[in-house]
């Protein structure tokens, strides 16, 4: 019997779903989604009846909708989708041993050089002691501006008026397909609330976030930039997350009031058995801007395509991503920036790397409205090649209803050239020490935009994403 | 130690990789330490190809004879072996690495040069660089741009001298570093070797060129001339000076002979 076979039939593959922990959890919805579960989930967070009933409805759209066909394979999603738990009490999550982490990730850890307090919180099992001194100064400083940084579930609970005005008017449930689902059984993620005219010159980090629920698998983030206010906040980090589940699905709705100016940072690293599909946009009112810098890593199939609808006048939206697919994944991710009133400009620049047998796919959408003049939009695609099996594909979309309006579209396919490797290795360096400064160098425009650590975090795994691709 | 010549040729034979034409039909050359040797000949003699055999081009290939470098069996090493072992190939059209500066590109050969567990020590280095682009006469700024990104041809034979200078090697190839440059930069590499080889008078030189005119500004010690695949003329620096007159013509017969 192969030994896969062999596993399955023992129960063994168990650890792919969840930890075998000696003691049953306190709370775990049933494998697969239902209306009992919805309910399940929204009574255990003890829920206003407008949530429930949201949630419900969501849940009916979301078995309306068929599998989208337009992106990456999700044919083997709905067996996934079938046996999956939607919810896990988070601290029920936090029982899980440290042991049964498998050697691999661990090893990953080791050669990043994070410290083991933090590779348990990776891993899942620990929480994070020794950054809440920071954080707690942090807090106190951001609470003293009127800040808000909660995690979603406390934000609906302290902030319930702002909280519903907000929540599902940037991304409705009928959005697609697994906004959805999102909807229906959204858990973890965080709640901001930027008041008028507040500069924050420290990043939100949601990895300071502690004592709260860790990021989830249907995670739900809805952040409100008043006014004039400026802010960046990150999450995510360049290590690998060890996720016992093979699915995620987030949904990330920013509003940026007239006059701000907001940044969302996300790096991810998923483990490589992991669907990610997540939905992420930002409505940018009047002068404001809106940023989003996004890399993502890992998983086994990831589409994401951060948007930004400009619907105030000179409205600006960025959106900068780097994406990394290695042997067997798939990254299918870009932009959308929808141009609807004058004077909206917006940039989007994209850049993917494929080793082995990863794709990258870049597809992006720019639409602009009748009457959206002197509008202006670039969009810029590049795509590294790291080996003969590597493939990228290009599906840029652009619907242009104003004539007055200015829009840019450039796409390059570069492949690691023998005379480059050359060219580096007759200066001593190996061809994977070449390999990885080659890379880095193609990505340099976007990582020297992330916060240091984050940059050299990148730049470190992708030196260990290099070994073994040459030869 | 110091009388063993640093590299020697015997009976090299050579062609690209991926054709069965045979460009280089046994050269013999040996070059003594601290001794600046130039190879001439017209287009097409192999010259370029002697080059990129001696560091390990991978589409070139040797198919007979062999190269002792130091002591070792050259044809042996991988181009980062030849190169850590203290050979240095001057381009003739050096690579453009987008997104990494000159500074990090040289931070990372000199790291590669270490130990595992050994650190380059950064003051150091950032010492040692501003020194080397002092000697040079080059601005301080220049190590901030993206290797050879966007340069012109004098630019990028200057990150190809200043690499140089910092790397040290035992022997620099250079490969028709002088094609393509105005006088100013002509100067520049003229200038950037021959500091190199009074600061190190055990640093060999072989100069690759087709035109007598860098032997104007760097002395020889030796001159040889390379026709179809072969040396078929060495000598001192008089050499040069009878090509200068009487052009390539006058050693062709003794090619076909």
């Amino acid at each position: 019997m192969p030994q896969n076979e062999m596993i399955q039939d023992l129960g063994l593959d168990e650890y792919k779903y969840h930890f075998i922990t000696e003691d049953e959890p306190v709370f775990r919805s049933g494998r697969g989604l239902n209306e009992k579960v919805v309910r399940e989930i929204s009574a255990q967070k003890e829920e206003p009846e407008w949530m429930l009933e949201f949630r419900l409805k969501a849940l009916e759209i979301y078995n309306a909708k068929p599998m989208p066909t337009w992106g990456g394979d999700l044919s083997n999603l709905e067996k996934v989708l079938d046996e999956i738990y939607y919810y896990v009490r988070p601290q029920d999550k936090m029982e899980h041993s440290w042991d049964d982490v498998p050697a691999n990730i661990k090893e990953t850890f080791e050669r990043l050089g994070i410290p083991e307090a933090e590779q348990k919180i990776l891993a899942g099992v620990g929480a994070q002691y020794e950054s809440e001194m920071v954080y707690h100064s942090l807090k106190k400083e951001w609470e003293d501006k009127g800040v808000i940084f909660d995690s979603i579930e406390d934000g609906l609970k302290n902030h319930p008026e702002l909280f519903r005005e907000y929540f599902g008017t940037v991304i409705p449930s009928a959005d697609n397909k697994f906004s959805a689902m999102n909807s229906a059984v959204w858990s973890g993620g965080s709640f901001v609330y930027i008041p008028k005219g507040v500069e924050l010159d420290t990043p939100l980090q949601a990895y300071f976030r502690v004592n709260q629920e860790q990021m989830g698998q249907f995670e739900r983030t809805l952040i409100i930039a008043d006014e004039g206010s400026r802010a960046h906040y990150i999450e995510g980090c360049t290590a690998p997350v060890y996720s016992t589940e093979s699915f995620h699905s987030g949904v990330i709705e920013i509003v940026v009031k007239p006059g701000a100016h907001f940044r969302y940072t996300t790096i991810q690293n998923w483990s490589n058995n992991m669907y990610n599909l997540v939905t992420q946009r930002a409505l940018v009112h009047e002068g404001a801007t809106m940023e989003w810098l996004d890399g993502n890593l890992g998983s086994k199939l990831t589409m994401k395509y951060p948007s930004c609808y400009l619907v105030g006048e000179g409205a600006h939206g960025s959106i900068l991503s780097i994406a990394y697919s290695g042997d067997g994944q798939h990254q299918d991710t870009g932009g959308k920036v929808i141009h609807a009133a004058p004077n909206t400009s917006s940039q989007i620049v994209s850049k993917s790397i494929s080793k082995g047998t990863g794709r990258s796919t870049y597809r992006g959408l720019c639409q602009v409205y009748e009457g959206s003049v002197n509008s202006k939009s670039n969009v810029e695609c590049d795509a590294l090649l790291i080996n003969d099996t590597s493939r990228t594909d290009t599906y840029p979309y652009i619907e242009i209803e104003e004539k007055k309006s200015t829009i840019g579209h450039e796409a390059t396919v570069s492949k690691v050239g023998d005379e480059q490797l050359f060219y580096l290795m007759s200066r001593g360096m190996s061809e994977e020490e070449a390999m990885a400064l080659i890379v880095r160098g193609f990505i340099e425009p976007i990582a020297k935009l992330l916060p240091l650590e984050y940059a050299v975090e990148l730049n470190r795994l992708i030196e260990l994403e290099m070994e073994g691709s040459v030869g | 130690m110091s009388d063993t010549p640093i590299l020697t040729i015997r009976n090299l034979h050579g062609k690209v990789a991926d054709e069965d034409i045979e460009i280089l039909h046994g050269v013999d050359l040996e070059i003594g330490r601290g001794e600046i040797h130039a190879i001439m000949g017209p287009n097409g003699s192999g010259k370029s190809t002697l080059a990129k055999t001696l560091s390990g081009h991978p589409g070139y290939e040797a198919t007979d004879g062999e190269v002792i470098f130091e002591g070792e069996d050259l044809l042996e090493q991988e181009p980062d072996e030849r190169s850590q072992s203290g050979l240095f190939l001057a381009f003739q059209y050096p690579v453009e690495i987008p997104g990494v500066s000159i500074a990090n590109f040289l931070r990372t050969a000199l790291q590669a040069r270490l130990d595992e567990d050994e650190e380059l020590d950064l003051f150091d280095f950032q010492d040692q660089l501003l020194s080397r682009m002092e000697l040079l006469d080059m601005d301080p700024t220049f190590a901030e741009r993206a290797v050879n990104d966007g340069f012109s041809g004098g630019e990028k034979k200057r990150n190809e001298i200043l690499q140089m200078a910092m790397l040290q090697p035992k022997l620099a190839l250079m490969d028709e570093t002088d094609s393509g440059l105005d006088i100013d930069a002509l100067q520049v590499v003229a200038h950037g070797v021959n500091a190199l080889a009074k600061e190190n008078p055990e640093m060999s030189f072989l100069i690759i060129t087709h035109y007598q005119r860098l032997l104007n500004y760097i002395r020889p010690d030796h001159v040889h001339v390379m026709v179809g695949g072969r040396i078929v003329r060495s000598g001192g620096p008089e050499v040069a000076e009878e090509l200068e007159a009487s052009g390539y013509e006058s050693f062709k017969p003794a090619a076909a002979g």
